[in-house]
């Protein structure tokens, strides 16, 4: 499963119980479709550190890197790369 | 008949009952008797027979319109306020409503003209429900009593559903059952020759933006606790004792100050406290109590007793609720009754007519984000009005902008001061069933709200918009019924609201936007008013509004797993299920799935207890 992937799957089981009738493509946002609140911002940003083994700062938490699922694996990526290169 | 309508309300007067039937009309009356204890009996015929009056509530200008009456001629048979209505409306008609400072919701019969009139308070303290059957109106204060009428069932109007699931209150006339009306707040009805005609008796109004007002702060906050003085003072009236609630907040604490000037003994006062410091104000109100003198009686609640007490919550609402804060009310109002009080004085009001609530100082930093929104900072001041929400406080300028931001292209949208939360509450239609969403189509709550805002909204201030928003749909919808009256008058508790007594609320709303909101000072008149009469330390503390635990009340609550799998057709079944485990981990936190679950809860238990087949669920719960 790519990181996409786990992350919708995250999202439909955490933020719409299951219901996966929802458009949920990579570039969807999560705030203009109503999928988050400010504690599901928070909800997402402990699942990325809990399943990725990854830390998030503060000033990360941003919707330049949480507001889509693409958004988020890209984030992701990054910051695992950035911990295997140091 | 008449008599099981009447006992379906027995708990709001369980002091008396009386009964009038003959072949026009039949009128049923529970008494909880506050005034002219001994002779104040109702259904109340006139002198000449020809008048026949049923009311609920107070007027508590009663003794002023007396001597008026008196000084006409009018020779009184009792000493209650009931005579003094009647006297009035036998001699003004409609026009006696103007006359009339309380809170009432009665209907007045003339056999002459074979004519009903209902009519009720200005700002929807006292309840008002209806119905037709067979071209016959019927009427009660709550539809407890409509459904002991023959051929008159519960069903869900789907659409004030939607409207609860929106905008957290079902819009007047709209009731949770359909067929079944509210008679809107300050409205009368008149029924005539089979013929239905109804119409607003007055209405809350502001002055247009840009209008100028000279008047300095020092005399505005004199003239407005000279008003609140004599609203409290007049609010004492009574032949039973009158105590108060003390909620540790501004408004309580000035309510409370002022009563206890006028009572001779010393003031009873009452108060909910919590386990969860999150919700906790016992420091504050031991400290009014200290400062007052009071002989206090707090009440503990915990979330097992909210759970425990939440079905009964329900059966006194009659309409789904997203917030579990109407229970620990209805738990107080039984520790008052239990006290041997019938009366209590409480701060409801002053935060829809003052600009207390945050959703005022959001609509300012909205605007004044919207103005610049690539500021980097202006957006951190979203964290200073939810300094009690630590998932609003960790948020990065950029988060709290996108979601405050709601609308900001749309400054000039009369709804604006409330998108946020009306967005934010309706994500919890995410459990709507197929079914549902099906006969509900393409309603929209919100642009059925707008649709009732009065033609002079639109040149209002902006915090003249939005409170007249809380003021005229939230307030009667939520605050003064599911949290008001129907939790105190399950117990046959009064409660009377000083700072709802008309005179105070137009004054109010005349007052300068900058004066009651000044910067993000809430409610800054009314502090500058209570100055001298409570302590700075309760003047001067950040506002907390009043919330119970919601999803973690149930953690230990048996019957909800039975409750949520009743199959309504509501909602959709496995992502409630999802819901309900989320909810037993502890997990839930956010506002979204917190109204979710206590809303599916109370729509599930609505439909057991009026809908469903009879249960014993109630008796069971509690």
């Amino acid at each position: 499963m790519t990181t996409a992937e786990s992350i919708r799957s995250f999202i439909i089981e955490n933020f719409l119980f299951g219901d996966t009738s929802q458009d949920l493509g990579d570039d969807v946002s999560l705030i203009e479709a109503d999928l988050v609140d400010s504690t599901g911002v928070l909800e997402l940003v402990a699942h990325v550190e809990t399943a990725y083994g990854i830390t998030v700062k503060d000033a990360d938490i941003v919707p330049a890197n949480f507001d889509s699922i693409g958004r988020i694996a890209a984030f992701v990526a990054s910051r695992s790369s950035a911990a295997k290169a140091a | 008949m008449l008599r099981s309508m009447a006992d379906a309300v027995a708990h709001r007067g369980p002091d008396e009952m009386g009964i009038h039937a003959d072949g026009e009309i039949g009128l049923g009356h529970r008494r909880l008797s506050i005034v002219g204890l001994a002779d104040g009996q109702q259904p109340m015929l006139s002198d000449d027979g020809n008048l026949l009056l049923s009311f609920n509530g107070e007027i508590f200008n009663y003794v002023e319109l007396r001597a008026e009456l008196v000084a006409r001629g009018e020779r009184f048979r009792t000493g209650s306020d009931t005579e003094v209505l009647l006297r009035l409306l036998a001699l003004h008609g409609e026009a006696a409503l103007d006359k009339l400072n309380g809170d009432f919701a009665f209907a007045l019969y003339d056999r002459r003209r074979k004519r009903l009139m209902l009519a009720r308070d200005r700002m929807g303290v006292r309840p008002l429900f209806y119905t037709w059957r067979n071209g016959t109106i019927v009427f009660a204060s709550e539809v407890k009593a409509l459904l002991a009428f023959p051929g008159v069932s519960a069903e869900m109007d789907v659409e004030a559903l939607d409207q609860i699931f929106t905008l957290w209150a079902p819009i007047a006339p709209q009731t949770a059952f359909r067929d079944i009306f509210e008679l809107p707040p300050a409205h009368l009805m008149v029924v005539e020759n089979g013929h239905a005609t109804t119409r607003a008796w007055w209405s809350l109004d502001f002055p247009d933006m840009g209008e100028t007002d000279d008047r300095s702060e020092a005399d505005v906050a004199d003239q407005l606790l000279a008003l609140l003085d004599d609203a409290t003072r007049i609010r004492l009236r009574a032949d039973v004792p009158v105590g108060a609630y003390l909620s540790g907040g501004l408004d309580s604490s000035l309510v409370s100050a002022l009563a206890a000037r006028h009572v001779g003994n010393r003031l009873r006062t009452f108060s909910v406290t919590f386990d969860s410091a999150e919700h906790d104000e016992s420091a504050f109100q031991a400290e009014m109590v200290r400062a007052l003198g009071t002989e206090h009686t707090s009440v503990g609640t915990s979330g097992d007793d909210i759970a425990r007490l939440f079905p009964q919550v329900v059966r006194a609402a009659e309409r789904p609720i997203l917030r579990t804060a109407p229970a620990p009310l209805q738990r107080l109002s039984a520790h008052v009754r239990n006290a041997g009080y019938k009366v209590v004085l409480t701060g409801e009001g002053s935060d829809e007519i003052f600009a207390g609530y945050d959703i005022f100082r959001e609509g300012r930093v909205r605007r004044f984000v919207a103005r610049n929104p690539n500021s980097a900072f202006r957006a951190h001041l979203f964290r200073r009005l939810y300094h009690y929400l630590p998932g609003i406080q960790s948020q990065s300028a950029e988060y709290l902008a996108a979601f405050f931001g709601v609308g900001a292209d749309r400054l000039d949208d009369p709804l604006f001061s409330h998108r946020p939360r009306f967005r934010a509450t309706a994500q919890t239609k995410l459990f709507y069933s197929e079914d549902l969403r099906a006969q509900l189509g393409d309603y929209d709550a919100t642009a059925m709200l707008a649709s009732r805002l009065p033609a002079r909204f639109t040149k209002w201030h902006p915090l003249h918009q939005a409170q007249y928003l809380e003021t005229s749909f939230l307030m009667p919808g939520y605050i003064l019924s599911s949290q008001g009256d129907r939790v105190s008058m399950a117990n046959a508790v009064e409660g009377r609201f000083p700072f709802l007594d008309h005179r105070l609320v137009e004054f109010a709303a005349r007052i300068p936007t900058g004066m009651k909101l000044k910067g993000l000072d809430e409610k800054h008149i009314l502090k500058r008013a209570a100055s001298g009469l409570v302590p700075a330390s309760i003047t001067g503390r950040s506002k907390q509004p009043y919330r119970a635990p919601d999803s973690e009340s149930f953690r230990n609550a048996a019957y909800v797993d039975d409750v949520l799998a009743t199959q309504t057709g509501l909602f959709n079944p496995n992502a409630v299920q999802k819901l309900a485990q989320k909810a037993r981990k502890g997990a839930m936190t956010g506002f979204r799935d917190n109204a979710a679950f206590v809303g599916i809860l109370s729509t599930q238990l609505w439909h057991r207890q009026f809908a469903g087949t009879s249960s014993s669920l109630t008796e069971n719960a509690a």
